[in-house]
C-alpha cells in the first residue's frame, strides 16, 4: 500500500474540489439562467472532458502547460520551476478534467430553481449577494454537493490524464491510481489489491451520499 | 401600518420579444384589474411594474417617484422599487418557514424588530399559528396569504398580484375573495390584479383595463366595461353574449334615437352620432335589457323594439332559467335568463313562441 500516493490523490482531489466550488457555482449559474448566443458552444467545450480520450486531452494540457507555452513560461518566471510533472501542473489538469462533473449537477440545481422564486428574493428586497446565499444556495445545494463529491471521486480515480500531464514522480504526482498501475507492472497484485479496494471504497461512499442527497430532496417535495 | 399614498402610472411600449402598447393608471387605494386572455402581456406588464424585466420604451411613476423612464435612462432595481409582488404559484421560499418568508421581505426593519413584525403580518392574513410550517406543509389558501402577508412586509408603494387565486380549489377562492376584499380597505397603496376572470375582475376591482395581445384595449369600471365595450373585440373578451351585427340607417334628432337594421327589422336605439347612416356596426345587449311580453298582459316597453323568436334551448338552474331565443327573422340567437316564476307563469319550455323588447337605453352600438 503506497500510503504516499494515496495522501497525495486525497489532497489533489481536496483541492480540485477547493478551486471547482466557485467556479462551478458561478459558471452553472450562467449556464443556468442567461441566455446567449454562444451557449451551446460553452456547454459543449465544458462537456469535452466527458467524451475526449484523458490521453487527448493529456496531450493538450501537457502542451498548452509546457515550457514552451506562455502559461509554463509564465508559471516558471514566477515559481521558479515548471508546472508540467509538477503537482500545481496536475491540479490544473484536474480542475480542467473536472469542469463538467462539477458545473453540470450544479448548472441543473440552479435551472430547477424557479424564475419566480428567484424574481420573488429580489421584490422582497433582497440583493445579489443576499439572494445567493439566503435562497439560492440552500436551494441548491444537493446539486452542489453531488457535483463536489462526483469531482472528488473522479478525480480519485483519474490515470490517463494524470500519467500524461504528471508522470509517475512519487510524492509529487504519483496518484494511487497510478501507483496500482505501477504495482501491478511490478508483479506486486496485493499493494495493487488494496489500493484498489481503498478506491473502490471511496467511489462507492462517494455515490452513496450523491443518490442520498438526491432522493432525501425527492421526498422532501413530494 | 405604515401606508403611503401615491398613484401609479404606467406607460409601456416595445415591438419584442413580447409586444406591448400598454397605458395604465391605478389611483393609491384603487384595485386596477388587469384583464385578458392567456400570452396578452398581463403578467409581462406586471413584471415591468415590478423591475425584473425591462420593457425597450415607456415610463414607470409611483407618487413623485420615477422607477422607470426609457427615454431619460433611468430603471431602478427591483430592490429599490418597494412593491409588493404575489406570484402565481405563490413563489414562496420553499426552504424557509412561513415567518422565515416574511422575516426575508423585512430587510429594511432593524433586525431585532423583524420576528415580532412578521407574525404581526401573519396574523393579519389570519395565518396565527402555522408560522413555523414550511410552505409544503401548508395548504394552497394558506400559501397564498403567505406571499401576500410578504408583499406586504415591505410596505410597498404598490401591490402587484398575478393570478393570485388560479391556484387554489373554488371554495377555498370564495373565502380568499372575501379575505382581500376586507384587507384592501386598509390599504393606501395602487392595487393592480392580474386576472383571466372576469367575475373574479369585476367583484374585487375598482376599474378593469383590458389587454390584447400586449395592447390596452378599454379602461373603465367593471360595470360600464360590461356595458359598453368599446369595440365587439372588447365585447369578445369580457364574454358578452349577444353581439350582433347591424346597418345604420338614419339619425332622429327629434326623438333622440338612432334607427339600425338588425334582426330582420328595424331597431330604435339611443342616438349614437358616432356612426354614420350607411355605416356597419356591432351592438351588444345586456340581458337585462330584453323584456319578456306577457301572455296575459301588457308589459312594460312591450312597444320598444319587439322581436319574435322561439326558444331554441332552456335550462333550469335553481331559481333562474338560462334560455336561448332563436329570432324568427334572421336566427341569430339572444341570450337571456329570467327568474323560475317568470319562466313558470309565461310558459316558457323549449320551442315556445315568444316576444320580446330590447330596450333601446340597453343597445350599445360598436365599432367591429
Amino acid at each position: 500500500m503506497d500510503w504516499t500516493a494515496l495522501r497525495l490523490s486525497l489532497e489533489l482531489a481536496a483541492w480540485t474540489m477547493l478551486v471547482l466550488l466557485p467556479v462551478g457555482i458561478a459558471l452553472g449559474r450562467v449556464l443556468a439562467w442567461r441566455r446567449f448566443a454562444w451557449k451551446p458552444l460553452a456547454e459543449g467545450v465544458l462537456a469535452l472532458p466527458l467524451v475526449l480520450p484523458p490521453t487527448v486531452l493529456g496531450y493538450y494540457l501537457l502542451v498548452s502547460l509546457g515550457a514552451a507555452s506562455p502559461v509554463g513560461q509564465w508559471f516558471e518566471s514566477v515559481f521558479g520551476r515548471a508546472l508540467v510533472f509538477s503537482f500545481e501542473g496536475l491540479l490544473v489538469a484536474s480542475v480542467v478534467f473536472n469542469l463538467p462533473f462539477a458545473i453540470q449537477p450544479m448548472q441543473r440545481a440552479f435551472e430547477a430553481i424557479p424564475r419566480d422564486v428567484r424574481d420573488a428574493a429580489a421584490c422582497c428586497g433582497l440583493s445579489r449577494w443576499q439572494a445567493l446565499l439566503r435562497i439560492e444556495l440552500p436551494l441548491a445545494w444537493p446539486g452542489i454537493l453531488s457535483g463536489m463529491v462526483m469531482t472528488f471521486a473522479h478525480t480519485l480515480g483519474e490515470f490517463g490524464v494524470v500519467l500524461m500531464v504528471g508522470g509517475s514522480i512519487p510524492g509529487e504526482t504519483r496518484t494511487v491510481a497510478i501507483a496500482i498501475y505501477d504495482s501491478v507492472q511490478a508483479f506486486d497484485n496485493a499493494a495493487a489489491g488494496v489500493m484498489s479496494a481503498v478506491l473502490l471504497g471511496l467511489s462507492l461512499l462517494a455515490m452513496a451520499v450523491v443518490y442520498a442527497t438526491g432522493s432525501r430532496r425527492e421526498s422532501r417535495r413530494g | 401600518m405604515a401606508e403611503r399614498g401615491g398613484g401609479l402610472e404606467v406607460r409601456l411600449a416595445q415591438a419584442g420579444p413580447i409586444p406591448l402598447e400598454v397605458s395604465l393608471s391605478c389611483a393609491a387605494g384603487e384595485v386596477l384589474a388587469l384583464v385578458g386572455p392567456s400570452g396578452s402581456g398581463k403578467s409581462t406588464v406586471l413584471r415591468c411594474i415590478a423591475g425584473v424585466i425591462r420593457a425597450k420604451a415607456g415610463a414607470i411613476r409611483v407618487g413623485g417617484e420615477t422607477w422607470f423612464d426609457a427615454a431619460a435612462g433611468v430603471s431602478l432595481p427591483p430592490q429599490r422599487r418597494g412593491v409588493g409582488f404575489v406570484f402565481q404559484n405563490y413563489a414562496l421560499f420553499p426552504h424557509m418557514s412561513a415567518v422565515a418568508n416574511v422575516e426575508a421581505a423585512l430587510g429594511h426593519v432593524p433586525a431585532a424588530g423583524r420576528a415580532e413584525r412578521a407574525r404581526a403580518l401573519l396574523d393579519r392574513v389570519n395565518l396565527k399559528g402555522l408560522e413555523s410550517r414550511r410552505p409544503w406543509e401548508l395548504s394552497g389558501g394558506q400559501q397564498q396569504r403567505v406571499a401576500v402577508a410578504r408583499a406586504l412586509a415591505r410596505d410597498p408603494r404598490a401591490l402587484l398580484l398575478d393570478e393570485p387565486f388560479s391556484a387554489v380549489d373554488r371554495s377555498t377562492r370564495q373565502i380568499l375573495y372575501r379575505e382581500l376584499a376586507a384587507l384592501r380597505r386598509d390599504l393606501a397603496m395602487p392595487m393592480v390584479l392580474v386576472t383571466h376572470d372576469l367575475d373574479e375582475a369585476a367583484m374585487l376591482s375598482d376599474r378593469m383595463s383590458i389587454l390584447h395581445r400586449g395592447r390596452t384595449l378599454q379602461d373603465a369600471p367593471p360595470h360600464e366595461l360590461m356595458a359598453r365595450p368599446a369595440n365587439s373585440l372588447v365585447a369578445r373578451l369580457v364574454d358578452l353574449k349577444n353581439v350582433f351585427r347591424a346597418r345604420v340607417h338614419s339619425h332622429d334628432p327629434a326623438t333622440g334615437a338612432t334607427l339600425i337594421d338588425a334582426m330582420g327589422q328595424r331597431l330604435e336605439c339611443l342616438q349614437d352620432g358616432r356612426f354614420a347612416p350607411g355605416a356597419e356596426v356591432s351592438w351588444a345587449i345586456p340581458g337585462s335589457h330584453v323584456i319578456l311580453h306577457r301572455r296575459d298582459r301588457p308589459s312594460r316597453g312591450e312597444r320598444e323594439n319587439p322581436v319574435r323568436g322561439a326558444i331554441a334551448d332552456f335550462l333550469a338552474l335553481g331559481e333562474i332559467v338560462s334560455t336561448v331565443i332563436r329570432v324568427e327573422a334572421t336566427g341569430e340567437h339572444l341570450q337571456v335568463t329570467f327568474p323560475l316564476h317568470v319562466a313558470r307563469r309565461n310558459g316558457l319550455e323549449a320551442g315556445a313562441e315568444v316576444v320580446v323588447s330590447l330596450l333601446r337605453d340597453g343597445i350599445h352600438l360598436m365599432p367591429d
